[in-house]
């Protein structure tokens, strides 16, 4: 209760609460699934279940003409789920691969979902209003009961999702082995999938049937570059959903007319953008630092060994050497003075008067370490 | 003991319309190192994955010790082709030799110490205690190897079934494994692997089948390995020029054994 009142003070205003409880709620699940789903190689399926919902959105208000947040839910999760064993029984029975039967069915069902809504609109009376908000999501419409709806179905995905985690990792990892073990493999595809189909239609009320795959598949891009444990990266990538989720609900909140479901998205693609630069090991700007120290390691090395080999052809060892001709040496792009200065901080080279250089003794040994390092890697 | 490991009778296997193994008779007798050999395509790896009942065969039928797999399961150990996985899954080297344990855990059921004993122990057979806390991804093709069978003797089982063990490793990783299979034996399992190199075959196993969509023949080594079976596995030429080489391979070995060395 203390985390709830803590909200309370955060956000003392009942709509921006609602919002962002329900974007956080939305964030956790389809981060915690979507990292399935990432790892799974079925990333795009999430939008094409999505997209495929949006009929069932439609039909479920035609047949019970009822906005219940629970019934639309229930609707789009029977229509994704269908979409989605549509998607596997043609890859399975027909020579159709996996991306096209994937676009195959998003397409159709989207387009089915939106010739019903456009019948709907067309209604004489007015209780369709709103309908289409599933298109790109309406958070501002979000009331306390549809959250406490979202995070009752979310809660029981996740709790599906931890009592299956050894069953559910065997399918992700090695799923031939985990069928040899006797676990019934088809099912448990059956039932993460059907996890995933329920993360998806909780969040499309908010985020919409267009944008709802990224959070499905961003949070668990995000998270996969901090960590290399499952355990970890499912937590990460929940974490990442919900800061998404809030702080899209907050900043769509302080300006007039931001879509929340759109600035949720755009949150979440800040999170895997920073994720992508900055995460230690796989960030961008880690490997770019680590090929740069390695490159400037080896151009010392190398203007240090050519300055060796010319050495050896002279009587005295500390014989003095022209830059230049180390230039020749260097085939590389050059770099060369800025390589002597360095050397020369270090106290391997010493310069000798008119632009010549000399290997000092402690740059002897040093070059002979190298030389031998390099004939022992090469036998 | 008059049971066998393994009995198949009549199996038949189609992708479609094409049949992938044609009607298979196999009798393979308990506590014999076995490999399967035959061209690619011949259907080796269905033959395995038929057996665990990972395809569905269009007709025929396994028996385990003499039941079906299904109530044999605990008996069987499986290790399949490296190639079969994604090395880039997070997870490390402990926790996919722990997958081993999850057919006798059952469902939900997590893990505990005792588990982990029996994985460390299997990491020390194969040589990769110094791996047990390495990401998967990071290993080599021979490392990934020893990961799998480690995986496989943490299930504890009478029969194994390997689909080309020695695939892409170096030549101390195939020793040790060698090594590994020929203490299984000695221990009464009984093995099945998948192989490729007809010039190991008579040194490495004791019991082999020839495969090409039909089962050629199967039996001990000393009667089977023979230069026509080859010729029929692998079609004309290519079984000769492979048999020579193995023949010559011998026929020093044999010397070698007349001299005394």
């Amino acid at each position: 209760m203390d985390l709830l009142s803590l909200f309370r003070d955060l956000f003392p205003d009942y709509t921006l609460r609602t919002v962002a409880l329900g974007s956080a709620t939305l964030g956790i699940v389809s981060g915690a699934l979507g990292a399935y789903a990432v790892l799974r190689r079925q990333s795009l399926l999430g939008d094409a279940m999505s997209h495929a919902a949006l009929p069932g959105i439609a039909l479920a208000f035609l047949i019970t003409g009822s906005k219940e947040t629970l019934v639309l839910i229930l609707g789009a999760a029977a229509a994704g789920w269908i979409g989605t064993l549509l998607i596997m029984s043609i890859v399975n029975t027909t020579r159709v691969k996996y991306d096209s039967a994937l676009g195959m069915v998003l397409s159709v069902f989207f387009g089915f979902g939106i010739v019903l809504l456009t019948l709907i609109q067309k209604r004489p009376d007015a209780t369709q209003a709103g309908l289409d908000n599933f298109l790109f999501g309406q958070a501002a419409a979000l009331l306390e009961r549809d959250v406490i709806t979202m995070a009752s179905i979310g809660a029981i995905a996740l709790l599906a999702m931890m009592i299956f985690w050894k069953e559910f990792k065997l399918l992700s990892f090695d799923p031939d082995f985990g069928a040899s073990l006797g676990f019934p493999m088809r099912f448990l595809d059956i039932l993460l999938t059907t996890l995933l189909v329920i993360a998806i239609v909780i969040g499309l009320q908010t985020v919409g049937v267009v944008l709802m795959s990224a959070m499905v598949v961003a949070p668990a891009a995000a998270a996969r570059q901090w960590t290399d444990r499952l355990s970890l990266m499912v937590v990460l990538s929940a974490l990442f959903g919900a800061l998404a989720g809030i702080s899209g609900a907050m900043i769509s909140s302080t300006t007039a007319h931001l879509p929340t479901g759109s600035t949720i998205v755009l949150c979440v693609s800040t999170i895997v953008v920073v994720s992508i630069l900055l995460a230690p090991n796989r960030g961008l700007a880690w490997k770019w630092i680590r090929s740069h120290r390695n490159s400037r390691k080896l151009r010392l090395e190398a203007v240090l060994s050519d300055l060796y080999l010319l050495t050896q052809q002279h009587k005295s060892p500390e014989y003095a050497h022209s830059t230049s001709v180390l230039r020749l040496m260097n085939t590389k792009q050059g770099g060369v003075d800025r390589s002597l200065e360095e050397l020369e901080e270090r106290g391997l080279v010493r310069r000798v008067d008119d632009g010549k250089w000399a290997l000092t003794p402690t740059g002897i040994n040093e070059a002979e370490r190298l030389t031998r390092i390099y004939r022992e890697k090469n036998l | 003991m008059n049971q066998n490991a393994i009995e198949v009778a009549d199996l038949t296997v189609a992708y479609r319309d094409k049949p992938v193994l044609w009607d298979v008779d196999l009798t393979v007798p308990i506590g014999v190192l076995m490999a399967i050999v035959g061209p690619n395509g011949a259907g080796k790896t269905t033959l395995i994955k038929a057996i665990l009942g990972l395809v569905s065969p269009a007709a025929g039928q396994v028996l385990i010790y003499g039941e079906p797999y299904e109530r044999q399961r605990r008996l069987v150990g499986y290790v399949p082709q490296r190639g079969s996985v994604d090395w880039n899954f997070p997870t490390n080297v402990v926790d996919v030799v722990m997958m081993g344990c999850y057919g006798k855990l059952g469902w939900i059921r997590r893990p505990g110490q005792q588990e982990r004993k029996m994985v460390l122990e299997a990491l020390e057979k194969v040589g990769m205690s110094d791996f047990a806390d390495r990401q998967i991804s990071q290993l080599s093709g021979g490392q990934q190897q020893r990961v799998f069978l480690a995986r496989a003797l943490v299930q504890d089982a009478q029969i194994y079934f390997m689909d080309e063990p020695f695939q892409g490793v170096d030549a101390t990783t195939e020793r040790a494994i060698v090594t590994l299979l020929q203490e299984l034996r000695a221990a009464g399992k009984t093995l099945v692997v998948v192989h490729h190199d007809l010039q190991t075959v008579p040194d490495y196993f004791d019991w082999v089948t020839l495969l090409n969509v039909r089962l050629i023949a199967s039996g001990p080594v000393d009667d089977v390995f023979t230069e026509n079976n080859l010729r029929l596995t692998y079609g004309g030429r290519v079984a000769f020029l492979k048999h020579n080489g193995y023949k010559e391979k011998t026929n020093l070995e044999q010397s070698a054994k007349l001299r005394g060395v």
